[in-house]
């Protein structure tokens, strides 16, 4: 096991793997905080802009603003699975053949 | 298993005759402080009963290893597992509550769905995958992966037990309130009946049984809020413009129900808020359980993409309930305790409050056989969850207290698992003791200390442990317990308890949620005491994280399914 584990540490497959991955997935973690937070940021301090009306509607900016955040949620975790489907799991493999 | 049968039998008969022809009798004596029996709402609920307890000994026949009892032998699926988090996240409280609040406070109530919806992203970047690869039944597991066993596993139980508790209470109690207004069950047989089903559901049939009830009652539970904001919907020609426009006109508020409200007073309680919502998720012990139950890092991805999916489109739909209840209920005089001059309070006075709001919304747009379904798996919804608390809480007990810290690995595992059951037997009883001694307490803001607690205590024990090399036992100990403690007493000297539940005049602690401070505390908590620890065992401990780091991303020498 600890032949394996400096083994694979060495790997540049394993060093590129956990550097795009630990990249993307702060980066998407960034993304939603930065959504989250700034939702939140434009409740605590102009929460005007939301209860603007659209056209000539009662439907507020802060309908569709909400359904965005919640939307986003969804679409963050969906680009991340799609990526580590395509990407990260065949490195994976690619890393723990070569340890068999 | 013969004995398992009649138990079942015996107990489900007992219990429940026992509890309705009490409600018959007093039924009949109190009248107005209970609604009446609801014979399809009870015939529904017996017979999701009936088949939660076939399962259950499905289950139990299955259930053969601690693996099995503990994780269900990793052989859930990830879009069943997505299912079973959604389950566990859809609570009586997110469902009734979040609808409740919406037919108040109109926009308000989104700001909370989305604070708890945020969450999973965070768990799926950073969480589920290395939970997976480095951990096998519970978050201790992952925690205490490369520090001392003793001191970590004990920190991580006793955040496990004090977020299943206070959440458990609050269930508890809002379980035996609903179910009494519901079914007409008096409060203290429907907090005994509740108690035991999740004993029998949880030590027969371990987490086989506890994934499943919880992924069918996700599926009814869906099932039926798409129905209702379908029918909503259908009112208004599917315009939401039109739906917004007559809550507008109806609701008291008016246009203030567009717009975000009081909910959210200062910017500290709305960061503070915003963080306990988000990172609590990522810290609570029955959801954090969950992605053991899958094979692998790859199912356990997919889990969290199906449970973001399924509780963003829940919560959407309670968002359309919410409205729906407004434009559909508040011109009804029939669902509003009505004054003797014929008025009423169109938000204050609906009948069985504010949280009723779905419930009586089911009525409206189904008829008593829909409001029979929708009591039902209310009912359902409080069994499945209590069931996944109980079972953290025993695993807790079990895996963590008993086999690591005080047996100190030496135990048989058909020893550990049988203590397992005899904790949520323990724990049951506990539950149904406490949910019993706070009838009349105000209970709402313990949903709020257990997030509290799960983001600042398991959350930062959790991710420092797994990212940061340098985080060291004394760190982790020190910080983590200064971050349960500080949240604890922060939410206790608060104005909800301090001052509302109290009754002293100004609170010590000026805000209700206490997460920005405490979870501050245990991150530099956790990184102080770990840099300042020079002992060898901390070096050790540096020195194993390079093996730690190496399985955490790769899944090599995890914990594998069981081929079933």
């Amino acid at each position: 096991m600890g032949d394996k584990v400096s083994y694979i540490r060495r790997d540049p497959v394993f060093q590129e793997l956990v550097k795009k991955r630990t990249r993307f997935a702060w980066q998407l973690s960034a993304a939603m905080l930065v959504i989250y937070f700034g939702f939140i940021a434009i409740i605590a301090f102009a929460p005007k802009v939301l209860a603007t009306p659209i056209g000539n509607g009662v439907t507020t900016v802060g309908i569709p603003v909400g359904l965005f955040v919640i939307a986003s949620a969804f679409v963050l975790t969906g680009l991340y699975v799609h990526r580590a489907n395509s990407e990260f799991d065949p490195m994976t493999r690619e890393i723990m053949e070569k340890v068999k | 298993m013969r004995a398992l049968n009649s138990l079942f039998a015996g107990l489900g008969l007992l219990l429940i005759a026992a509890g309705f022809c009490d409600a018959f009798a007093a039924g009949a004596v109190e009248g107005g402080t209970r609604q009446g029996l609801n014979v399809t709402a009870i015939i529904m609920f017996f017979i999701f009963v009936a088949a939660t307890l076939g399962i259950t000994k499905w289950a139990a026949n299955r259930t053969k290893s601690a693996a099995d009892f503990y994780a269900a032998g990793g052989g859930i699926t990830g879009f069943q597992n997505g299912l079973a988090i959604a389950g566990d996240y859809m609570s009586a409280a997110s469902f009734l509550g979040i609808s409740g609040l919406v037919f108040a406070t109109g926009f308000d109530g989104l700001i909370y769905s989305v604070g708890w919806l945020v969450g999973w992203p965070i768990v799926l970047f950073l969480i589920a995958e290395r939970l997976r690869n480095l951990g096998k039944y519970t978050f201790a597991d992952v925690a205490a992966f490369r520090l001392e066993q003793t001191p970590i596993r004990t920190l991580a139980a006793t955040g496990t037990l004090t977020v299943v508790a206070f959440y458990l209470i609050a269930q508890m109690v809002g379980a035996g309130k609903l179910i009494e207004l519901l079914f007409g069950l008096p409060y203290l047989y429907a907090v005994i009946l509740v108690g035991a089903l999740m004993i029998v559901y949880v030590a027969f049939g371990g987490m086989v049984a506890t994934t499943w009830v919880q992924i069918i009652k996700a599926g009814l539970l869906l099932a039926g809020a798409t129905f209702m904001a379908f029918m909503v919907l259908a009112t208004f020609g599917f315009s939401t413009e039109a739906m917004f426009r007559a809550a507008v006109d109806i609701q008291p508020k008016h246009a203030a129900i567009m717009a975000p409200g009081g909910l959210v007073s200062d910017p500290i309680s709305a960061i503070s808020l915003g963080l306990a919502l988000m990172f609590g998720t990522a810290g609570l012990p029955h959801i954090l359980m969950r992605f053991f139950t899958v094979a692998d890092a790859k199912a356990a991805r997919k889990s969290v993409f199906y449970a973001t999916g399924f509780i963003g489109y829940f919560y959407i739909l309670t968002f359309i309930i919410g409205f729906g209840a407004i434009t559909l209920l508040m011109n009804d005089p029939s669902y509003f305790k009505v004054a003797a001059d014929g008025t009423y309070n169109k938000i204050t006075d609906l009948l069985g409050g504010t949280n009723m709001a779905a419930i009586h919304l089911a009525n409206a747009v189904g008829g008593s056989l829909f409001l029979g379904f929708i009591s039902a798996v209310a009912f359902a919804t409080i069994l499945a969850v209590v069931a996944g608390l109980t079972l953290a809480g025993a695993s807790a007990v079990s895996h963590d207290l008993y086999a690591s810290v005080i047996a100190k690995g030496k135990v048989a595992e058909d020893k550990e698992v049988r203590l397992s059951k005899f904790a949520a037997i323990v724990i049951g009883i506990v539950a149904i003791m406490l949910g019993y001694i706070f009838e009349n307490q105000n209970v709402a803001f313990m949903v709020g200390l257990a997030f509290a607690v799960a983001a600042s205590c398991n959350f930062p024990v959790l991710l420092m442990s797994i990212f940061w090399k340098g985080t060291t036992s004394r760190g982790a100990l020190l910080g983590g317990f200064l971050g349960l403690i500080s949240a604890v007493a922060m939410v206790v000297l608060s104005p909800a308890v301090w001052v509302k539940t109290f009754g002293f005049k100004a609170a010590l602690f000026p805000y209700d949620n206490p997460a920005l401070f405490s979870m501050t505390i245990a991150f530099v908590g956790i990184w102080l005491f770990s840099k300042i620890d020079a002992s060898a065992r901390a070096r050790a401990e540096r020195d194993a994280f390079e093996a730690q780091y190496v399985r955490s991303e790769t899944g090599i020498g995890a914990a594998e399914a069981l081929a079933h």
